[in-house]
Order: C-alpha cells, then structure tokens, then sequence
C-alpha cells in the first residue's frame, strides 16, 4: 500500500476509507473528531500536572506527597480551623459571659443553644436521647423536676462534674440497698412501696396499712427524702410525691429500688469538653423546658 | 477538508442514494458587512441589551437602611433576590417558576408571530457573535479581505491583525464575565475590589470562566451552538406552522435565475425570467452561512440580513424590494400554486392561547405579589420526646416557631396559642407582658426562631391529638399568620 493511493470512497456510508481491504471489505476511515482528540491531550497533561502537585504514586510505606503538600485530613483541619476562626467571636463572648448574662442576650443565647444542641447529640444524647427526652434510669431534661437542681450553676456543675463520677468534685449521694444489705425485711419493702405509690396518690395493695408505712418511712426514708416525701436536691434525693418516675410507677419497680438501691451515674464532662461547650450545653439543657 | 476532497466525495456520493455524509466537516462563514432596516434594528438591539446587560448592576434603588440598594440583586449569601420594587425570599422561588412560564410562551408567541425572532434578533449567542464579527471587520476586514488573508501566508501585519482582534475579543469577553458576577454582590463595591485585586476568588473563577465561554462561542464556534448545541431550533421547528412569518425566498418571482441581462433580454421577449440575479449576495452576509433559497432550514436564524443584502441589489438593478422578505409558509406554498396569498392573519387560535397563558400567569404572579403576605409563621412539633409529663401531672408539648418579618423595619408579634382551653404558652426567652402576652421581636428582613412550650392539665385532655394553632399578630398592624400543629398527650386511661 502506498500512501499515495487514491482516496476511496464508500458508498453506502459516504466516508472515506483507509485503503485497507480483506474479502472485499474495507476499513472506514473516521477519524476522532479534532476537538475531542486535543480534549484528551489535554487531560493527559493535565494528569501530568497532577502527579506533581498532588500525593499520586504509592512508594513501599507511603506515598509522594506532592508540590502542594495537599492531603485529606490536612484538608479537613483547615476547614475546622477556618470554622473556629469563623465563630471565634462569638466563643469568645460565650466563655467570657457568665450564664445568666448570655440567657438573657438574644444572640449569645441562641448561638449557646445551637452549640449546646451540637454537643448534646454528640455527647449526651446516647443516654438521655436526642431531645433529652430520657429513658428508665435516664431522666428526661424536659420536664420541670430535677434530682440535683435545675438553675444554671446546678446544671452547670452536674454537667461539669457528673454524678457519682470519678472526679473529686462528683455530685454523690446513694439509695441504699435495704433488701440486699438485710436492713428490711420483705414485707417491709412491699409496705414501703405501696406508701410510697401513696405519697404520690396512686392505687395501693388492699394489706397496705398507712399508719405503719408512715412510721417505717419515717425511721428509714425521711432522713434522705423529707419527712414530706418532697426530696433533697443536696443529695440528689428525688421528690417522691409528684408524678414523674425515674424508674416507673409500678410497685414492683419501686420494690426494686429499695432492695437493691439506685446510684445511677453521670460522667464528668469537664476531663472531655472544654468550659465554653459546657456552659452552651447547660444553657440549651436549661432551655428545653425545665429550667428553674 | 479541501475543496477537491469535498468534490471527490460529492461525486462519490453522486447516484448512491446517500444525501449528506453522516460527519459534516464545518466550513467556515465569512459574513459579509451590510446595512438596511433589519441590520440597523439589530445594532439598535445590540446597543439595548448589551446596555441593560453591562449597566443593569449599577442602577440603585433604595430600600432604607436594612437592605441593599441594588436595584437587581441575587444575595446568595442571605438568600434573597431583589429586583427594584420585588423582593424575593427562598421559599417564594415559585415566582421564578412562573418567570419561566412566562419566558417559554413569550418564546412560544414570538414563534407563532414570526418564527425565530428570538434567535435572530435578542439571542445572547447572536448578540455577542455579532459584536465579535465587528471587531473580526474592524481588524481584519470584510468578508472578502478575511477570506484572502486566511488563504494567504503569514505575515507581520497579519499576525499584528489578528493578535488585536484576540485582544479585543478578549477585553469583550472578559467585561462580559465581569458583569456577571456584579449581580451578585454590591456592583460598585466589587467594581473596586476586582480592580485591586481584593475580591473573594470565587468572583475571579467565574469571570475566568465566562471570559472563557464568551470568547469560544462568539469568536469560534458562532452558528455551530445554534446548529448544533442549542434545543431551541428542534422545538421550535416542531411548533412552528404554516401561518408564521419567516424569512422566505420568493421562487415565484426568483425563478429562473439568470444575469441581470439575460433576463432583462428575456422578459423584453415575454419568456419566464426571475429576479434572482444570483448574485449571492444573500449567502455572503448570513452570519451562519445558509443559502435562503433552499427555503426553511434549521440552520437558519432569520436575523434578516439576507433580506437588506438583497434589496439593496434589487434597487441596484431597479427590480421591486422583496425577492427575500417575511412571508408565511401558507403564502409560499399558495404562490408557488399561482395563487394569490393570503393575508397575513397575527391573530389567530394559535397566538390568542400563547397570549391568554401569559396575561394568565402574569395576572397570578401580579396577585400573589401584591398579597405577598409580610410575615410568616411556622411550627415543628419536637420529636422527642413528644410529650412531657411534669412535676404536677400536667402535659407539656414543645414546639420549636419561626418567625418571618418580611418588612424592612424591625417588627413585634404577639404570640398566641388557640384549640385548647386553658393551655399556658410559655415562650423560651421571651418575658410575657403586664397583661400575660408572649412578644417576641424580629429585626428587619429576618426570621427568628423561638422555642415554644405549651402546657395543659391532665384533666383538661380529652384525646390523645388535638389540633391547635399558633397565631402571631403584628403589634402595630394587627396582622396576623397562623401556623397548624397538633398536641400530643399520652395514650390509654388517666393515672
């Protein structure tokens, strides 16, 4: 074949042929359309480039690492770093308010709560729920009764320090296990329950004798919870008297508790968080509801 | 491909029965200089929109202090778009859904009135091409000169040419950019910062980009993006019928081309002659290279200028004007018949219903921009927990409220709650007034969100869901909005 050769034209197609012929058939000449084949130089300098500037080629335990320096999770610490400066301002004024002061500003209130909510789902929400609603044994944060106090600085100083916590400054205060440690008998567990469903005007069992449970609340109970059943927020001594049940209503669940004891803990969240998110979390705790 | 190639393959071609190869290599358009009616009506156009395009983002229009005085403003940073007296929040992005309607019949019209005199005429693609084969005449000449400049070898002054031709279509193409991004922030502001080299590098990309787009479309690839890139011209050849004006050849008065002589020879002896000197002129000056006498196309555009270019030849050898003129194809078909045409009816089913859907849409949009209501109010039921049994037994719902405050002053809504009797409303934040009302302020052309807690005995439930309403009144115009919800209490009997 000589590349002299007289251009041929197909027929059926109307293209020109490359001049390559078997059996009577021959090879239609289309070439890539111009553009399209300077696109593809294009992209091969292009990956050229990239190999240079960017991490591309593995060695045995890494790889280079590129002109740019570039990589993933440095990426991402610019971002959080230009973020942080971003908010820098309103962190600042947040850490240097005290908590009444940012309540009452609309704006450092409801940059608090917006943190506040990000750290709660982070943190808290595991045990007490996405929107602090709680579970048995976890209290709910939206209600209006509160174990060790539900101003500011009381939750503050839960949150900070936790509640039966390994920080020296823990919240602690125990319900004893009176069954467990033989200090009542059964049937003076089961009287302690009903008087306690009493105490909050719920149904008792037809044996319950209120002048008994008085008196055995009175020489077991009230030290810790009041000679009106109304609690102790000191020691973390609930009211027993109103209607919310950190660990149901039901004589049995009741019975449970004072034989086997309740002390339930809480974490110190001032050995993970930083001060500035623990007050934004107190504030948004303080205003999903219950706050005193 | 050259032009033995192309004749080669034509006669390759010939007889087989295959009308167009399936790949057509581009031949390049040399349009040619021409002046006449159409031609001044679209350097008026030109002038119009370009003016509007490059100007618009420094028109002001006062808004008082709280809002920008751009009078065509997209702020994506605050999600708000101005246009003068117009302001447009995110969830009323349905007013660009009617500006669309609008746009496509107003499209829609014009095809029915007079085919593509969107592509021809206010086209930004033909706009800017028109623009870049200015300068491509100023620098390089007329169609003639560029045809033998690109035939011929290089040299200095051609190089000198074309260098300033790129030039200034760059200059072109990069002001085009720049005016985009002004739109979307404060125009003189920005105009400063991009001058000294202090804007955010997004507005640099873009104008990068748009510099980019302008100077290929308009200084390469021209009639191609309508050929083949654009939608436009395939709907548009799919809605067009035979009572709309387009851009015609008249055969009946053209036919049989001949010299201007022989056929002033031929009508002396009474034989069919046409008008159509077959000059070309009206191939020459197509700025997308199309010959009008092969009738409707899709290449073609209908700018017109085919028709000034013929005219003028018309005058020239003292035939009447309008061998090429606006003319509906019913006419066409009717002439070639030897009958008389019709007259050309504008009114007809077809454009009455494209009208009556504009004045329609334009009339809704008109209303629900003018009852654009100030203020809004929304409501989002907690999740969890859904309710909340406290101390006394009573149920508590929370409910997190959006406040809108459409208006460009700061605003105070008295916030209230109605559908359950005796429930207490309690508004995280917010101190109640001396007569027990929840008054949350807004600031100007802002939302505010408040925390909401709606507490009732236990007695006072009667179901398990209870529909309510929140209602937020203006404290100065007494208006109000109104947001739906339902409160939730526990199931089952009372403790």
């Amino acid at each position: 074949m000589t590349s002299a050769h007289k251009e041929h034209i197909d027929p059926h197609t109307g293209t020109s042929t490359t001049g390559h012929e078997w059996d009577g058939i021959r090879e239609l000449n289309t070439p890539l359309p111009k553009w399209w084949l300077y696109m593809f130089y294009a992209t091969i300098v292009w990956a050229l480039g990239y190999f240079v500037v960017y991490p591309s080629w593995p060695l045995i335990s890494s790889h280079t690492p590129g002109l740019l320096g570039w990589s993933s999770r440095g990426a991402v610490t610019q971002e959080l770093a230009a973020l942080q400066h971003k908010r820098a301002p309103m962190v600042s004024a947040l850490s240097q308010a005290s908590l009444p002061e940012i309540v009452k500003d609309d704006k450092l209130r409801g940059f608090a709560v917006a943190q506040g909510r990000a750290a709660f789902g982070d943190n808290c929400a595991p045990c007490h729920g996405a929107g602090g609603g709680g579970a048995v044994g976890y209290p709910n944060l939206n209600d209006d009764e509160w174990i060790w106090g539900g101003t500011l600085d009381d939750i503050h100083q839960t949150i900070a320090f936790g509640i039966r916590s390994t920080h020296e400054k823990t919240r602690v205060g125990m319900m004893p296990a009176f069954g467990q440690t033989g200090m009542l008998k059964a049937s003076e567990i089961n009287m302690l329950a009903d008087h306690v469903r009493a105490l909050a005007g719920l149904s008792t069992e037809k044996s319950y004798d209120r002048a008994a449970g008085e008196k055995l609340f009175g020489e077991q109970c009230a030290a810790c919870h009041g000679d009106a059943a109304k609690g102790n927020q000191e020691i973390g001594a609930p009211n027993l008297t109103d209607k919310i049940w950190l660990f149901g209503a039901d004589r049995a669940a009741i019975a449970e508790g004072i034989h086997r004891g309740r002390g339930s803990m809480m974490p110190a969240w001032n050995e993970r968080l930083d001060d500035t998110t623990i007050k934004a979390l107190t504030v948004y705790v303080h205003s999903l509801g219950g706050g005193k | 491909m050259s032009v033995k190639q192309q004749q080669m393959r034509e006669a390759a071609l010939a007889g087989t029965g295959v009308a167009t190869p399936l790949y057509a290599s581009r031949q390049k358009v040399y349009p040619q200089s021409v002046d006449g009616p159409f031609r001044r009506l679209k350097w008026a156009l030109l002038v119009v929109t370009l003016g509007i395009y490059y100007f618009l983002p420094f028109v002001r229009w006062n808004r008082g202090p709280h809002a920008p005085s751009q009078a065509v403003l997209v702020d994506l940073e605050n999600s708000r778009f101005y246009f003068f007296f117009i302001e447009i929040w995110p969830q009323e992005v349905y007013y660009v859904t009617g500006l669309l309607i609008i746009a496509a019949m107003t499209l829609f019209l014009m095809n029915a009135v007079a085919g593509r005199v969107w592509c021809g005429y206010l086209c930004p693609q033909t706009i800017w091409t028109d623009l870049f084969l200015m300068i491509e005449r100023m620098t390089e000449g007329d169609r003639r000169k560029r045809m033998q400049l690109a035939a011929s070898p290089w040299t200095l002054r051609r190089l000198h040419n074309l260098a300033l031709k790129h030039f200034l279509w760059l200059m072109v193409a990069w002001w085009t950019g720049g005016a985009w991004v002004l739109y979307f922030t404060d125009a003189p502001t920005l105009f400063v910062d991009l001058a000294t080299f202090q804007a955010p590098a997004t507005a640099y990309i873009w104008i990068l980009i748009l510099t980019g787009t302008t100077y290929v479309f308009a200084g390469f690839m021209r009639e191609q993006v309508c050929t083949y890139m654009c939608p436009w011209p395939r709907i548009q050849a799919a809605l067009i019928d035979e009572h709309a004006l387009n851009v015609t050849y008249r055969y009946d008065r053209g036919e049989p081309r001949g010299s201007a002589k022989k056929n002033e020879a031929l009508r002396a002896t009474g034989a069919p002659a046409g008008d159509c000197v077959d000059c070309h002129q009206c191939f020459n000056v197509c700025p997308t290279g199309v010959d009008i006498r092969d009738g409707l196309q899709i290449d073609c555009i209908q700018c017109g200028l085919c028709i000034d270019a013929c005219d003028t030849v018309m005058d020239k050898i003292g035939r009447p004007r309008g061998l090429i003129g606006y003319d509906t194809d019913a006419n066409v078909q009717a002439r070639m018949r030897g009958e008389e045409p019709e007259k050309i009816r504008i009114v007809r089913p077809r454009t009455l219903l494209y009208a009556a859907v504009i004045a329609i849409v334009g009339a809704v949009m008109l209303f629900a921009l003018v009852t654009r209501s100030p203020l809004g109010l929304s409501a989002l039921h907690d999740r969890n927990p859904v309710f909340v049994t406290l101390a006394d037994g009573s149920i508590r719902n929370a409910y997190t409220l959006r406040l809108l405050n459409k208006e460009l002053h700061p605003r105070a809504f008295i916030v209230d709650v109605s559908g359950l009797l005796d429930a207490r409303l309690d508004v995280v934040g917010v101190e109640k007034d001396a007569s027990g009302r929840a008054i949350v302020e807004v600031g100007p052309d802002q939302t505010r969100e408040v925390r909401a807690l709606v507490t009732i005995t236990r007695d006072a439930l009667h179901d398990h869901s209870h529909d309510i309403r929140f209602v937020a009144t203006d404290t100065f115009s007494g208006r109000s909005a109104i947001a739906k919800d339902h409160f939730i209490g526990p199931h089952g009997s009372r403790q």
